[in-house]
């Protein structure tokens, strides 16, 4: 943290992206988190990521609930909409800012206390029903705002910094997102942006619930020897799945591959994923496979990163549901008071 | 890439641009911080140890500094109009607030006598900025210098051809009087016109600082039919400030370009000229004239003509009328090389009543005997030494304008230092080419978690121009000073426009943990974690790219992942964010010093104000 404002003054060469802003214009205030945060990474590549897709600032709605992870969202993107929730009910305040307004992007910013204890519950019901939002975790194993107590994501057999172990097994989120159905499965590291920032424009393009879990490692208190979530640890077990590159709709694919070693992913908006150096058993289209794969990495005592799942065709809520294929707010009271012959029409068929 | 070896001292030296492009490597940063802090006695005595001229460079300097000043290239596509730090207007400052007990603190950081150095005597030519300089770093070591100058006062060029309304003489006065009261023999009025009797007079070293006083003259048709109207810049100068010249033709022509022609014609002004004409042969950018100096002749109605080349002079019964110019253009050759060429277009004529030629000066040593063993070149120069600025005769040295060809008063204390230097060697029966080591220190600036000791936040503002007299002051009478100096206020918002180069960012690859935190939060994408490469490669494939060669890349590594980081030093902002958001202190903020040694000062002499007033 720091107590001076980032200077404005920005590199000569800082480009502007198709809807005129530069990089810079993605960020948000200065950080109050420690040092070193690894949420601060996610933030960094949460701003590239938007401005790598010419994403204007005010179509996104960033939302989140309590804890570190959940301050985040002041760090990054001022310019958009925001919504601070109560401690683990991001997930519903995003449902009903997303069924009301379908045609903003919504980044749910949560953390592991957020969403794996108190708002597991919340957790498990948005992903579920298939919510068109990007849901971050920027999990880091620890209550870091309460001085770093194990969180339900914690290993078993984890060490804290003031040497406890850790008995409880961990909940897997990424291993409930696959279960629960989400249409779009990754977990990456906070210090890995050459992984991250792909990862999370594959994220914000693709139509559905993305799920991406972000190991983001608490420098005050999970960075130490016998933690499982510190920068030492998960580089020495980072299994990357494979490299992804992120082709957006407008841009040729242009890198010549031999067939077979690369696999194209394409999503409805006509982005394009590109997977290099995925393992020939893998299909990230097979839900059952991920999982198998996921628990395999696991009791090999690795991390999986990378994209495990995506189904490019799921149907969202709004899906579901049926709704009208606009924001609510351009409705007038044309379309939502239709007149007296059209109650009659329905009060009919429901004799 | 070889990790940067930070050791060196050069390195970082060059990161302080202003520092690195000053001649005399002035400790800018450090003086800017001291005018900020209000202490204006250190911040004079610190400019007054590196450029002796504190008072009359805050005037007066070519300010090779400024355009070196990292402020103009990291404004650039930030602000309108991307500018450096006024750097030599805030040494002014320094010099205005000064207190009077400056000479007696002066007394108090001169280096120690040495030992039979008062047996020695050198005699210096000259008594211009590059003499002077001699006599200040030979003096307090005991040696008796004596300054042979041809006018009743000291200063040189800086008192008799820099006008008065640009440098008033009580500053002149003041700042040679520093240096002649440390024990100095002065004797004014007194022209060498033998070198082979000066020598004769058994000094034990002579040093020339003569200057080039010979102007260049411009040998046209009518050039002789109209002397008495047409004079030769510098001498003119002379002649304005000795008052022999009091009134000008209301219709002048000033030909050159450099800022001889600017003190010319911004002098005619003063002095009834209502309409004059600068007229240079080649184009406006290409003027040998510092663009503040152009501008400022622009500010006070002086007009400047570019491509013409005189032609002749035009005069009716012996009283000149005017001039013929011919138009021309530039044009490249095969090589490369740039010419002169006629453009064809008709010839102009420029109606004038007097003509001040500024085409350039000329060094001349009709005094010096050839058979004394001085050899000279071609050219007529001296063939010198250039690091000890010795002759061919081992005790005889040049320093100033009488050493290269005219330079201007910064590179004349420059060799004034190194002369002063060679010959303490020389004296003190050392090899002449040693140079005492800089004295340099790399200290952490952190006082606290988040607090530096230098201002950090970086100032939005642009650069403060200096308040002018009016205008109908100034052009009445040539004794007032144009440049009223800044304010304190302003002063103290100019000195926070710095960047504080010399707060380097040093990196220490054990304790990285690459958490992305310095590349994260640098404003200027300086910082990038990546696999290692040769320069070139490296300059494409960082967070933003290296384009400017000039400026070096600071590698350290390879941390932990193998990869190694780089640092792009142009664009540094020195704000210390990296060393801030740095959880393991593999970032820090470290103040370099590097101050360069003079005549008499080895590795242990420091003239740092702390350290004295440690010891006392």
């Amino acid at each position: 943290m720091t107590y001076l404002p980032k200077p404005r003054i920005h590199h000569p060469s800082l480009q502007r992206n198709r809807v005129g802003f530069t990089r810079r214009d993605y960020e948000g205030a200065m950080s109050t988190l420690c040092a070193g945060c690894g949420h601060d990474s996610i933030s960094a590549a949460i701003i590239q990521a938007c401005w790598e897709l010419d994403i204007q600032p005010h179509r996104v709605a960033k939302i989140s609930g309590i804890g570190c992870s959940s301050k985040t969202p002041t760090y990054f993107l001022s310019a958009s909409h925001g919504f601070n929730a109560v401690h683990g009910r991001m997930p519903s305040v995003l449902t009903g800012a997303n069924l009301a307004n379908r045609e903003l992007m919504y980044l749910g910013i949560s953390g592991d206390g957020d969403s794996a204890s108190i708002g597991i519950g919340q957790f498990v019901h948005a992903v579920r029903r298939g919510v068109n939002m990007v849901y971050i975790v920027e999990n880091n194993g620890v209550y870091g705002l309460t001085k770093g107590q194990f969180s339900a994501t914690a290993d078993q057999g984890s060490k804290s910094k003031k040497g406890a172990i850790n008995t409880d097994a961990p909940v897997d989120m990424v291993g409930m997102a696959l279960q629960l159905g989400a249409s779009f499965v990754a977990r990456s590291f906070s210090g890995d942006k050459a992984q991250l920032v792909p990862t999370l424009k594959a994220a914000m393009t693709h139509v559905g619930t993305s799920f991406v879990d972000v190991i983001s490692p608490c420098v005050a208190f999970n960075n130490h020897p016998g933690s499982t979530k510190s920068y030492d640890y998960v580089r020495e077990h980072n299994h990357a799945l494979c490299q992804m590159d992120f082709i957006a709709p407008q841009d040729a694919i242009s890198v010549d591959y031999p067939a077979g070693e690369v696999r194209e992913v394409r999503q409805h908006d006509g982005s394009v994923l590109l997977l290099h150096k995925l393992p020939a058993s893998h299909d990230t289209g097979d839900r059952v496979a991920a999982m198998n794969y996921l628990h395999a990495c696991q009791a090999r005592g690795e991390i999986v990163t990378g994209l495990l799942y995506v189904d490019p065709d799921a149907p969202d809520l709004h899906a579901h549901l049926d709704t009208v294929p606009v924001a609510f707010n351009t409705l007038h009271e044309r379309e939502l008071c239709p007149g007296s012959a059209i109650l009659a029409q329905i009060n009919a068929g429901l004799r | 890439m070889q990790p940067t070896d930070i050791r060196n001292p050069q390195y970082f030296h060059k990161v302080v641009d202003c520092q690195w492009a000053c001649p005399a490597h002035t400790r800018v940063p450090e003086y800017i911080r001291l005018i900020a802090a209000g202490r204006f006695d250190d911040a004079y005595l610190l400019n007054w140890d590196s450029n002796v001229f504190p008072g009359i460079l805050g005037r007066t300097c070519d300010r090779p500094c400024e355009p070196a000043c990292r402020r103009g290239r990291v404004e650039e596509n930030n602000g309108a109009k991307p500018e450096p730090v006024a750097i030599c207007r805030l040494k002014r400052v320094a010099a205005d607030n000064r207190s009077d007990s400056v000479e007696a603190q002066m007394r108090k950081r001169l280096p120690e006598r040495v030992p039979g150095a008062d047996q020695l005597r050198v005699a210096c030519v000259g008594a211009g900025p590059s003499a002077l300089t001699v006599a200040r770093d030979l003096a307090p070591l005991g040696y008796n210098v004596t300054l042979f100058e041809a006018d009743a006062k000291g200063g040189g060029f800086m008192r008799t051809q820099v006008p008065r309304f640009r440098l008033p003489e009580a500053v002149i006065d003041e700042e040679v009087g520093y240096i002649l009261n440390l024990g100095v023999e002065f004797v004014g009025g007194h022209p060498v016109d033998s070198l082979r009797a000066l020598l004769a007079q058994n000094f034990d070293a002579v040093f020339i600082g003569c200057g080039a006083p010979r102007g260049r003259d411009l040998h046209i048709e009518g050039r002789d039919a109209a002397a008495d109207k047409i004079h030769v810049g510098i001498e003119w100068l002379a002649a304005v400030y000795f008052e022999h010249v009091k009134k000008v033709g209301k219709r002048m022509i000033v030909l050159g370009g450099g800022n001889t022609a600017m003190d010319c014609c911004r002098s005619a002004r003063r002095l009834g000229g209502d309409d004059v004409k600068v007229i240079v042969r080649s184009g406006y950018d290409e003027m040998k004239a510092s663009p503040w100096e152009k501008e400022d002749a622009e500010r006070e109605g002086v007009e400047i003509l570019n491509w013409l080349n005189p032609k002749s002079f035009v005069h009716e019964d012996g009283k000149l009328t005017g001039m013929w110019f011919t138009p021309m253009c530039a044009e490249h050759d095969a090589n490369g090389k740039r010419k002169l060429l006629p453009t064809g277009e008709p010839e102009r004529f420029f109606e004038c009543d007097e003509v001040l030629v500024a085409i350039g000066q000329e060094n001349a040593f009709p005094w010096i005997e050839r058979d004394l063993g001085i050899e000279f070149d071609d050219r007529g120069m001296p063939k010198l030494d250039k690091l000890t600025m010795q002759s061919t005769l081992p005790k005889v040295f040049f320093g100033g304008d009488a050493a290269f060809g005219p330079k201007n008063i910064i590179w004349a204390v420059e060799h004034g230092h190194q002369a002063a230097v060679s010959i303490h060697n020389l004296l003190q029966r050392e090899d002449v080419r040693k140079r005492p080591p800089p004295l340099t220190n790399l200290v952490s600036q952190k006082m606290g978690i988040h607090e530096w000791s230098y201002d950090n936040d970086i100032s939005p503002d642009e650069r403060f121009v200096v308040p002018w007299a009016a205008q109908e002051k100034t052009l009445k009478n040539i004794h007032q000073e144009v440049e009223l100096g800044f304010d304190l206020q302003t002063a103290w918002k100019e000195a926070q426009r710095c960047l504080n180069c010399d707060v380097q960012t040093v990196f220490t690859k054990d304790v990285c943990i690459e958490c992305d935190a310095c590349v994260d939060v640098c404003p200027m994408d300086c910082i990038t974690f990546t696999a290692d490469g040769d320069e070139a490669d490296l300059r494409t494939r960082l967070t933003a790219p290296a384009l400017n060669l000039a400026q070096d890349l600071y590698v350290g590594g390879p941390v932990k992942t193998g990869r190694v980081m780089v640092k792009d030093e142009d664009t540094c902002l020195h704000c210390g964010l990296c060393a801030e958001r740095c959880p393991t202190g593999a970032w820090d903020m470290q103040r370099f010093l590097f101050a360069e040694s003079y005549a008499g000062r080895g590795e242990d002499y420091s003239a740092l104000p702390c350290k004295k007033q440690a010891a006392a």
